[in-house]
């Protein structure tokens, strides 16, 4: 079934109208998610009862905007600080893994790259009990040891961290060495006849065509950490993250100000998405 | 070892090392320690297989894992009967600006967070939601009607959040089909079903198995889309591990439920490369 191939008028407008029903069923959570944040009511759902701003700008109880509710600013803050670490050492580790595969023949590299994928095939909930297991060990064994309590090795933001670049990393590797592998290395020769050391050829040659990669990486390690759920959940001690902190009161019952985040979160991670695949295009 | 130094070898190694040991391979082998210590007294533990025993001997928990990967598989086969007709559409029909634009329209939605996604069916979905209130104002139903807090509102959910990770395969591996060869296909006479059987399915076959095995991932570690959408009856198996680590603090039993959950998902994982001739190295890399 291919445009040059004539198929019966029925079936071409049944499978058009198949697709179009796909990208609606696609589009509608989204949707009502983004217009009831517009709902002049306590509850995000119908009926209508007018259009209003307060859910981004109220002031004053009960209808408190999301830029005057002190717990969705902290822990977007929360969650902003997490993410970029996680894309900061994702991205370092994912380069020099690529560099590592790319670059070098070494006894047991197959098996140690099948090891690099696995924590896409691990459940993000058992990554994260088994991080937890694992510092509490170390915590409660050094405390045993010397009486000195590790705070970083208790659940909280460090160990969020580390939850989240354990998987994280496997993608910023596989995109990093993706373009590595398309890099034409007589270009670094050509350096390095032309008299520059190892490590100048690397930064001034291979490092800007890596560029859109890294950046692709980090925006999509960003990304992805802002909205992890499953291994920020079993890790997470007082400080949550955003998706923690909306989960915590979506259980309790919704008011559209979980609308107006989730619009707010809708629109800053289409601008990061658009402003990447600008990036990609120039480039 | 061509080019580098054995220096910059070291360099580039230690952080692959220390990631997969310190983060991935150590926890690993820690949470198996944890699950077959058996508590017999105030701080005091016993090596045992206790804790998988009281896997297997309750029957609640072990209908749980299996429900959860029965559910899971299915949500696997209705995710890719949805995505196939689409990404073949995209792949092979859409031309030019519509193609990278729908490709474009299908990604869009898992930029944003699951727990988004969620709540935006949570809104159709309940008894004061959309779908019932316009059920009503239709005449169709003369009382609000509840949809959320069953298996077929787990479904839609788990379904809808894979989407994506089936999408981008197949378009991918259908794209590189050439043409010419489904016209050969029909050329040498056969028909829609023939062509979609013996040709593009066999083409597409990498990118169907590293979907269904992502999704199938994806599903049966959800906890997010199960605990909303199923309400407190969802018996999902990470729902109790959850449980165990969280509220009770039975890590011992939690850490059996960790690793019967992480078999499950390396058994079915093997067994689909096995069953399709992959390789995992291929699929995900």
């Amino acid at each position: 079934m291919i445009p040059t191939i004539a198929q019966p008028r029925a079936l071409r407008l049944a499978y058009g109208a198949y697709v179009i029903a796909f990208f609606v069923y696609l589009a509608l959570p989204l949707a009502v998610v983004a217009v009831f944040a517009f709902n002049d009511s306590q509850f995000p759902s119908l009926p209508w009862e007018g259009f209003t701003w307060a859910w981004f700008f109220g002031q004053d109880r009960p209808m408190i905007g999301v830029f005057h509710e002190r717990a969705i600013l902290r822990a977007i803050a929360t969650s902003g600080i997490v993410a970029v670490a996680v894309s900061a050492l994702s991205v370092a580790v994912g380069l020099s893994n690529a560099f590592l595969f790319n670059r070098y023949q070494f006894p047991g590299k197959g098996l140690l790259y099948v090891l690099m994928l696995l924590p896409l095939v691990i459940p993000g909930i058992v990554l994260g009990i088994s991080i937890l297991v694992f510092s509490s060990t170390l915590a409660n064994g050094v405390w045993d040891a010397a009486h000195i309590d590790i705070q970083m090795l208790r659940p909280g933001l460090v160990l969020v961290i580390l939850g989240q670049f354990s998987f994280i990393a496997t993608i910023a590797t596989l995109v990093i060495s993706a373009r590595l592998q398309k890099f034409d290395p007589t270009l670094e020769e050509a350096a390095l006849n032309l008299g520059a050391g190892r490590l100048t050829a690397v930064r001034t040659i291979t490092l800007p065509y890596l560029a859109p990669a890294l950046i692709g990486a980090f925006v999509v390690a960003f990304l992805m950490s802002f909205e992890n759920f499953n291994t920020t959940l079993m890790l997470v001690g007082s400080d949550a993250p955003l998706t923690i902190a909306m989960f915590d009161r979506l259980k309790e019952g919704s008011t559209p100000l979980l609308n107006a985040v989730s619009l707010l979160l809708m629109l800053g991670s289409s601008l990061l998405a658009l402003v990447m695949i600008l990036f990609q295009r120039r480039s | 070892m061509q080019g580098g130094t054995r220096l910059g070898f070291v360099l580039l190694l230690t952080p692959l090392l220390l990631w997969l040991g310190l983060l991935i391979v150590i926890p690993h082998i820690d949470m198996f320690l944890v699950s077959i210590k058996e508590r017999v007294g105030v701080g005091e533990y016993d090596t045992s297989l206790a804790n998988y025993g009281t896997f297997f001997a309750e029957t609640l928990y072990l209908w749980t894992f299996l429900r959860t990967a029965v559910m899971s598989i299915l949500a696997t086969a209705i995710t890719l009967l949805i995505a196939f007709p689409v990404s073949y559409y995209i792949a092979k029909i859409a031309k030019g600006r519509l193609q990278s634009a729908l490709f474009l329209l299908c990604l869009v939605p898992f930029w944003v967070s699951e727990l988004v996604r969620t709540f935006g069916w949570m809104i159709l979905l309940r008894e004061t939601g959309v779908f019932s209130s316009l059920l009503q104002w239709a005449g169709l139903a003369d009382q609000p009607v509840e949809m959320l807090y069953n298996d077929a509102a787990i479904m839609v959910g788990l379904v809808y959040t894979s989407m994506l990770f089936m999408v981008v395969p197949l378009v991918t591996t259908l794209e590189s089909l050439d043409n010419a060869v489904i016209e050969a296909g029909y050329d040498l006479g056969g028909n829609g079903f023939s062509v979609l059987r013996e040709i593009v399915i066999p083409h597409a076959m990498p990118g169907i198995v590293s979907g269904c095995i992502v999704v199938f991932m994806l599903s049966l570690g959800n906890y997010l889309t199960p605990t909303m959408l199923g309400g407190k009856d969802s018996l999902w198996f990470t729902e109790l591990i959850y449980a165990q680590f969280i509220v009770r603090f039975n890590w011992e039993l939690g850490a059996a439920f960790g690793f019967m959950l992480l078999i499950l998902s390396s058994v079915i994982v093997w067994a689909t490369l096995r069953l399709t001739g992959q390789t995992l190295r291929d699929t995900l890399g």
